[in-house]
């Protein structure tokens, strides 16, 4: 079988997801308490203006009609207007999401690189005093919630140690941001040759960011230890080994490599994880991303924007499993073998 | 069940970590009970000389911006926290349950379909869609018990689907068939007391996750109201205080929080060697 056969079946595959997740949101916006209709009249509407305003925003006709209206509104890139902001939803997204992406990815290239590593030393130190230690930070680190850490951090490097700036954003307040190109600060500033303000934003993303990973080490040690462990135990080592390989060959060549495969597909629950944790640490950190855009938005009864970043974080969800599955077909040396 | 009780008791002396973990539990479930009738003082009283005092004699964790009692506060949040995290996994447990054993029982098109919901649900992170959830149906705290309920109803249901489908064709099912029971029946009185066992790790599994899940949605402002003791809610309050030094508002709560969640991790580990028959003696 090709590889593009597979990468398509792929993509093929995350369109019934895709119409679900269209199908859930729309549910959600059709349940809102009170009466859209209602609320857009305004205080001192009559009956027939509410009626007529009911009509325009297309809320009389059947729910098939209205999810179809629904979907021509996404495909013009319509997500509604936000109340508190009065901006287009999508472009408030569209504003904030380089803030979340920094940090989640951030975070979770951070928590990869501890993890895995972590995890290779406790499988082969296995049933020792290494092993233990790991279980039980990693046990630890799942127990942990997530808002807590970040105070907990916040208190340690900022209140007492003085080496972390103030838990207020993306960057310190006499910076200013760097001239918008991906929105990424971390790549924005270097390119525009402002080191002091990456250096700024690099010390703001440090405790949101390890916050982030402590919480989702876990899963992911425990898996490269168990898979690791499988790896090792299994024919092929043993006859590498017998063959005389060099020891530091067996483990990083054959064994590592075949232990990361199961790894990389526990990714897609890693990173349900961290954009839920993302929305709470976003919080504690006031960073700017689309995750404090919803909570401010629920706390005004925002429905649009919080529909919309509902929709925005599943959608990039989907997306992130889809490159995941992509690479990890990509990868596989099993379909070099069949191609 | 005397050989269960003596396994139990080996078990709890051979692993004390184990022991630990369901005397916490114990402890926990007084402290709900008993705790909101023991305490030294009234969780919402508030005091304006009092406000922001460190932890002394008098007030064990402090006292919080007016003046309440946070070791009070705190003892009293333990059983709305547990009785939210219990009633939502008490729900997804009696649905997912449900819901899964049909669906491996009879297969077909209920499987398929009950599949895609399910797949669904698990397509959205799985935090975000509680949000959403509280959000379009309304903040309240029954509103918080149904979307941590749904948000882990895939697991229930995945792993009674599993269980169920591998005793599907059971000689003593099939022996149950021939004798004229009905398949409803075969279902529940027989198949489901039999998956139990591992039901039961799921759940002390996933309560750590739907308690720390309902902390998250309080935290951000979903459900609870102020001025309501509530762990999540009480770490929100107190984490404007973290900067300017008051660590105590918001660590004593946090901790209890953890403390629960870690009880609930370590139980689930303790309970799959209960039930696990290969480490069984």
């Amino acid at each position: 079988m090709s590889r593009l056969i597979v990468v398509l079946s792929r993509l093929g595959q995350a369109l019934p997801t895709l119409l679900g997740i269209l199908v859930v949101t729309f549910l959600m916006t059709r349940a809102l308490p009170g009466d859209p209709a209602a609320f857009f009249a305004g205080p001192a509407a009559t009956t027939e203006s509410i009626a007529e305003v009911r009509a325009k925003l297309g809320l009389d006709q059947p729910l098939p009609v209205q999810f179809v209206d629904y979907l021509a509104d996404l495909l013009r890139g319509n997500l509604g207007q936000s109340l508190s902001t009065g901006q287009p939803v999508l472009s408030d997204l569209a504003q904030r999401l380089p803030a979340s992406l920094e940090l989640t990815l951030v975070a979770l290239v951070l928590s990869v690189s501890i993890a895995v590593p972590l995890g290779v030393l406790a499988a082969l130190k296995q049933d020792t005093w290494v092993d233990q230690l790991c279980r039980f930070i990693v046990t630890a680190g799942v127990s942990l919630p997530t808002f807590f850490t970040g105070l907990v951090l916040v208190y340690v490097f900022y209140y007492l140690l003085g080496i972390a700036p103030s838990p207020l954003g993306r960057i310190d307040i006499i910076s200013l941001p760097p001239p918008r190109v991906t929105g990424f600060y971390l790549i924005d500033a270097p390119l525009a040759g402002e080191w002091q303000t990456t250096w700024s934003a690099l010390k703001q993303l440090a405790l949101p960011s390890i916050t982030l990973a402590l919480f989702t080490l876990a899963p992911l040690a425990r898996m490269t230890r168990a898979s690791m462990l499988q790896a090792l135990g299994s024919d092929f080592i043993r006859t590498a080994k017998a063959c005389g390989l060099r020891s530091s060959k067996v483990l990083f060549s054959y064994a590592l490599r075949n232990a990361l495969l199961p790894v990389v597909t526990t990714l897609g629950m890693v990173f349900s994880f961290s954009l839920g944790a993302n929305v709470l640490v976003e919080k504690v950190f006031s960073w700017p991303g689309i995750g404090s855009y919803a909570i401010e938005a629920l706390v005004a009864s925002d429905y649009a924007a919080v529909q919309g970043f509902v929709l925005a974080m599943a959608v990039l969800f989907v997306v992130l499993n889809l490159c995941v599955d992509i690479a990890y077909t990509l990868i596989d040396p099993r379909l070099k073998i069949d191609g | 069940m005397a050989s269960f009780f003596q396994h139990l008791r080996y078990m709890l002396v051979s692993n004390p970590v184990t022991l630990l973990a369901f005397s916490l539990f114990a402890l926990l479930l007084l402290i709900a009970i008993f705790g909101p009738s023991l305490v030294p003082y009234d969780p919402l009283a508030s005091a304006a000389t009092g406000a922001l005092k460190p932890p002394s004699l008098q007030h064990w964790f402090g006292t919080d911006q007016v003046g309440r009692d946070v070791f009070s506060r705190v003892i009293v949040a333990t059983r709305l926290d547990l009785l939210i995290s219990f009633s939502a996994v008490a729900l997804s447990f009696f649905v997912g349950t449900a819901l899964g054993a049909v669906s491996g029982f009879w297969g077909g098109w209920t499987d398929r379909i009950l599949g895609r919901l399910l797949d669904t649900i698990m397509a959205f992170p799985l935090f975000v869609l509680a949000m959403g959830i509280v959000a379009a149906s309304g903040n309240t705290i029954e509103n918080i018990v149904i979307a941590t309920a749904i948000i882990n109803l895939p697991f229930y249901a995945r792993v009674a689907r599993a269980e169920v489908s591998v005793r599907r064709n059971a000689g003593w099912v099939l022996a149950a068939k021939l004798s004229g029971n009905h398949d409803a029946r075969i279902l529940f009185a027989r198949v489901v007391p039999n998956i139990l066992p591992p039901m039961m790790v799921q759940i002390s599994l996933n309560m750590g996750w739907a308690i720390l899940n309902a902390a998250g949605l309080s935290f951000i402002g979903l459900g609870v109201r102020p001025p309501t003791p509530e762990w999540g809610i009480m770490v929100a309050e107190g984490a404007s205080y973290i900067v300017s030094g008051e660590w105590w508002l918001a660590l004593f709560p946090g901790l209890a929080l953890m403390i629960a969640v870690f009880t609930f991790n370590l139980m689930g580990d303790g309970l799959r060697d209960l039930v696990d028959p290969a480490r069984r003696t």
